[in-house]
């Protein structure tokens, strides 16, 4: 630590970049995509275009043609939702908590982290949609005053999730344009042509002025403190889903802490499998360096330890409560039908971080994107073994039923990480990824007697 | 906002010099100043003297009444529609408080983007303005009329200003 005091402090390595560099290097990112950003974009549409005639076929022929088999009527589109709402929420950790504890080196990647939120919070969001089959009846989920006079049930948490949901989407939302402001005003004064006019017109004619910064400066802090607690609720809520049920392995206390860490853990995970490529790609290795790397894999060998005991204190819980069904569970999901789900969980997400352990592993970017790919793994895998595992076998063993996910369900799960991708393709080449104001802000501004700084 | 009155656009390199070059100008009484800065900058702040902004309240307000909508709501329509259940209460409200949360989370954000927007457009003066001043400088308008401007303008550059302009 003591030999590079000033990486520590400023989250840039040495020599430190100077505003104009920083303005310059990060513009430089965008516009003028390559070949191979054609190519990839290409692919990734066609993927997401199988999505969408799946989607469309199962519209058509209706949700017969998911694989669901009673008792199993939540599946991989329950699983995947709430996959993808756990993405979002590192993003928010790294660029709402982490900006209220001050740490320093969250600037360089809560860009990154933040886009990445709202991109997965619009990729789960589609998911109950597609799981209530009749897509045109959704808005029956919202409250309104209708002809029968039916009003929703306040007291189910599959609303609060509508609304935990609905809220963190348009938060966050809110939060990323917010943040990306002064830095369209930056890059807008050194753009042309027709990307001049489009920063011209998202910039909302920001200059920096003292008044401008001083509303601004405060909005931020308060929605940062706003989106804190948000995120904390929208997975406990998530987690109220299964643990407000009564089926073995689900009514669980701890589910909430669980699922928050569990989200956590896999939001710093696609942060990293997003970071390492797009820091290749537009040369960003100036100011997201190893230090970064090492700080969110510090992060993730956090979060995976406390889902890693909340899988330990599940078991404990099971056999400890002397509760028959739930212990029956239990050793299901070890030693049954899906014994390979349960598995590949524990080892992508209990074992495999351990690694995390050695520097070596912390600072080698190729091992971090590795692990954090199987930790991705891993926690689709989490999912699915507390939905699908526990509601195949419940009470009765002559309603117990085996789920095996159809063509439609994969093609619909491979199109979601599409959708998010493309989202993600178009974001990074017109808006940049890093933040361009507050890098320069960790960087103090030049003074006329350096020493008296 | 390019109607402005005219004046003088000075650009700084260092921050202790424009802040330097704030206070005195303030001291000769020209306090409708414009002042740009590439990030939010403590010393500038406290060189212009605002009062903290006015945007909290705003968040306060917003979620408030955020918490008590999501009350009403929730209570009211039990209420229209009652679901009794075990001869309860109709309204239970401790599952509501859930959806009040999230109400006070949305209407204290939103709240907070009406006030951030609000203000800063209530506080636009009209004022010269350079592409630099989002890069890498810091940029002082001073509205003055034309028979002041060598004052102002020595005063600016003996207080180590990159570069003066006239801007009319």
């Amino acid at each position: 630590m003591a030999t590079s005091v000033s990486p520590e402090t400023t989250g840039t390595e040495l020599p430190q970049p100077t505003y104009g560099e920083i303005t310059r290097d990060i513009a430089a990112t965008l516009g003028n995509p390559s070949r191979g950003y054609y190519i990839l974009f290409a692919f990734v549409l066609t993927v997401l275009a199988g999505g969408v005639i799946a989607l469309l076929y199962q519209v058509r022929y209706g949700m017969g043609v998911a694989g669901y088999t009673p008792p199993v009527m939540w599946g991989v589109y329950i699983t995947t939702f709430v996959f993808w709402v756990g993405i979002a929420h590192s993003g928010t950790l790294i660029s709402a908590i982490l900006y209220l504890f001050r740490s320093a080196w969250r600037t360089a990647v809560y860009r990154t982290a933040e886009a990445m939120t709202v991109f997965a919070v619009m990729t789960a969001g589609l998911f109950p949609l597609i799981h209530v089959g009749r897509l045109w009846y959704a808005y029956w989920l919202i409250p309104y005053p209708n002809q029968r006079q039916l009003w929703v049930n306040f007291k189910s948490p599959l609303l609060w999730d509508v609304f935990a949901v609905s809220t963190y989407f348009t938060v966050s939302t809110l939060f990323l344009i917010v943040g990306l402001i002064p830095d369209i005003a930056a890059i807008r004064d050194k753009a042309t042509g027709w990307r001049k006019q489009l920063y011209r017109v998202t910039s909302l004619g920001w200059r920096g002025t003292d008044y401008q910064w001083r509303h601004f400066t405060r909005a931020y802090l308060y929605l940062a403190a706003l989106a804190t607690p948000l995120v904390l609720s929208v997975h406990s809520v998530v987690s109220w889903d299964f643990a407000m049920s009564i089926v073995p392995g689900w009514h669980a206390t701890i589910f909430a802490p669980y699922f928050v860490a569990g989200a956590i853990y896999s939001g710093v995970a696609m942060v990293i499998t997003l970071t390492v490529p797009l820091r290749k790609v537009f040369r960003m290795e100036r100011y997201v360096t190893v230090r970064h790397f090492e700080n969110l894999s510090k992060l993730m060998l956090l979060t995976g330890m406390i889902v890693g005991y909340a899988y330990v204190v599940e078991y404990f819980i099971a056999w400890y409560g002397g509760n028959a069904f739930e212990r029956a569970s239990f050793w299901n999901r070890a030693f049954g039908d899906y014994w390979w789900a349960t598995w590949t969980m524990i080892i992508c997400n209990g074992f495999l971080p351990m690694f995390l352990w050695f520097r070596k592993v912390r600072r080698s970017i190729p091992a971090l994107f590795v692990l954090a790919l199987f930790v991705n793994l891993g926690m689709w895998f989490e999912r699915f073994v507390i939905i699908v595992v526990s509601l195949s076998y419940e009470y009765e063993p002559y309603a117990m039923g085996h789920y095996t996910p159809s063509w439609v369900e994969w093609l619909i799960l491979s199109g979601s990480f599409a959708w998010f991708f493309m989202w993600f393709l178009l974001f990074a080449k017109n808006f940049p990824t890093v933040s361009i104001t507050e890098v320069k802000e960790i960087i103090p501004m030049p003074r006329r007697n350096e020493a008296s700084a | 906002m390019s109607a402005h009155a005219g004046g003088l656009l000075a650009a700084f390199v260092h921050v202790d010099a424009a802040t330097s070059a704030i206070r005195e100008l303030k001291e000769m009484g020209y306090k409708d100043l414009t002042v740009y800065t590439p990030v939010p900058n403590e010393e500038v702040a406290e060189a212009v003297g605002h009062p903290v902004s006015p945007v909290r309240l705003w968040t306060l307000f917003g979620g408030i009444t955020g918490a008590f909508l999501g009350f009403l709501m929730t209570i009211w329509m039990s209420l229209d529609y009652p679901m009794i259940v075990g001869g309860k209460p109709i309204p239970s409200w401790i599952p509501y408080v859930v959806i009040a949360f999230e109400l006070t989370i949305l209407f204290g954000a939103g709240a907070t983007i009406a006030g951030l927007i609000f203000h800063a457009v209530r506080d636009a003066k009209p004022a010269a303005f350079d592409g630099r001043f989002t890069d890498d400088m810091i940029g002082i308008f001073v509205p003055c009329p034309v028979e002041r401007r060598s004052a102002v303008q020595q005063l600016l550059q003996s207080s180590g200003a990159k570069e003066v302009r006239v801007e009319d």
